[in-house]
């Protein structure tokens, strides 16, 4: 029997969907089996770009998402090395994406992931989400685009994958310039070796299906097509179901349902709306969200790297800055920020169409 | 003679976009896309087939092409 491409998307979300849920049963933070935003503020605090000593620690799965690519890309004669297109915007975009997904404390995976946990404030972010898609859009059909990439050679496009090489190679080795939390979310983690396993699996996964959080809110309402899309609610739904099989929502689990007291999370409404409206609007730009351009990554896009490169020093930005949220709430800093974040998003539309 | 459009070198979803143009602007013609990756590949693909035409992938050295014919 040949499975369709809907019912593989449908199949690969649902499973990884049950393997963020239990990745926290295994060891993970709280909601956050699987977060692309958090687990590149976790390396970037690894490698010391950030001190915040509570969010550090090389993720495996991170690295999995682009080695696992990297495997499948080339199996499937789909490693093209190529890159070129705008890549200094790409950078900031990423930034602009890190930024929002801090002042929400989550990327769109991590959302769907605390709306199958029972924390609200991820409806508040989904409608951000939607409200920087559809602006996006508005700017994809005016005629926005960051220009053409070029193919590029089998070195540039081995960069990334490299570094992910060398990173896991730190994880194992663990010299002692690496920092790795003692405490916090950044000292929660399942074993090294199975989030290897789980981030490689999401790889191939990713790579097969185009995999994609933003892309699948884009093309409902672009283009009516709800391919992308089928996988993100087999996501949500599969993580709900396994939540309550694996008893998260009883008396003594972690998750319960409401606004308030929510793992890693806070209330402040507004900002988790614009916050996660932002990280809408960039990735839109940049054409996918963070798993996406790690997953590109495995295949040689030299852009979508840039812009891996682009999130870590979001990352490392918004702890310096006092931008990242806590569950205390947000900061002044929070709020210019996403101010800032989104006024650049907004040049960028305006100002990159094609000539 | 298809028209053509070609959108190698453009990220994603900006292929999907100007072959959208592309069937707004030529309605009842034959479009023949010219892209480089598969995932470009697949999503025109299946605007062309929510579009209401009928298409035939093919190969042209490195590059990828969709001959979209409108009708089933």
């Amino acid at each position: 029997m040949k499975i369709s491409p809907k019912w593989w998307i449908i199949l690969g979300g649902a499973v990884f969907g049950i393997l963020g849920a239990l990745a926290v049963n295994w060891g993970n933070p709280a909601n956050m089996g699987i977060c692309v935003a958090c687990f590149l503020r976790d390396i970037s605090g690894a490698v010391g770009l950030h001190r915040a000593d509570v969010v550090q620690y090389i993720r495996p799965e991170v690295i999995g998402f682009t080695l696992g690519a990297v495997v499948m890309a080339f199996a499937f004669k789909e490693w093209r090395p190529r890159g070129g297109s705008s890549p200094i915007i790409r950078f900031v975009l990423g930034i602009c994406v890190m930024v929002g997904a801090l002042v929400f404390l989550g990327c769109p995976i991590r959302m769907v992931l605390r709306l199958a946990g029972g924390d609200l404030n991820a409806i508040t972010a989904l409608a951000g989400l939607i409200f920087g898609v559809l602006i996006g859009i508005v700017f994809l059909k005016r005629g926005f685009n960051l220009g053409r990439a070029r193919p590029m050679s089998h070195t540039a496009g081995a960069i990334m994958p490299g570094m992910m090489v060398v990173l896991l190679v730190l994880a194992l080795a663990a010299p002692a310039f690496i920092f790795f939390s003692e405490s916090g979310p950044g000292s929660l983690a399942m074993p090294l070796f199975a989030a290897l396993g789980i981030g490689l699996f999401v790889g191939v996964m990713g790579q097969r299906t185009r995999f994609c959080s933003v892309g699948a809110w884009r093309d409902v309402f672009m283009v009516r097509d709800f391919y992308l899309l089928s996988g993100v609610i087999a996501f949500l739904v599969a993580a709900l179901v396994t939540n309550y099989i694996a008893g998260n929502f009883a008396a003594d689990g972690f998750y319960s349902w409401g606004f308030a007291d929510q793992p890693v999370a806070h209330t402040d409404h507004l900002w988790n709306f614009l916050g996660m409206g932002l990280v809408g609007i960039a990735a839109i730009q940049i054409g996918g969200c963070p798993l996406r351009n790690l997953i590109l990554s495995g295949e040689g896009d030299t852009d979508a790297a840039v812009t891996v490169l682009g999130y870590l020093a979001g990352a490392a930005i918004a702890h310096n800055f006092i931008i990242a949220a806590t569950p205390g709430g947000v900061s002044e800093w929070s709020i210019a920020a996403v101010l800032a974040g989104w006024a650049f998003c907004l040049i960028i539309g305006f100002t990159m169409r094609k000539a | 003679m298809a028209v053509e459009v070609d959108v190698r070198g453009l990220s994603c979803p900006i292929p999907v976009v100007r072959a959208k143009d592309a069937i707004q602007k030529n309605p009842g013609k034959e479009l023949k896309v010219i892209l480089d990756n598969k995932t470009a590949v697949e999503n025109v693909s299946r605007l062309a087939k929510n579009s209401g035409y009928s298409i035939k992938t093919g190969e042209e050295g490195e590059d990828y092409t969709i001959l979209m014919t409108p009708g089933k």
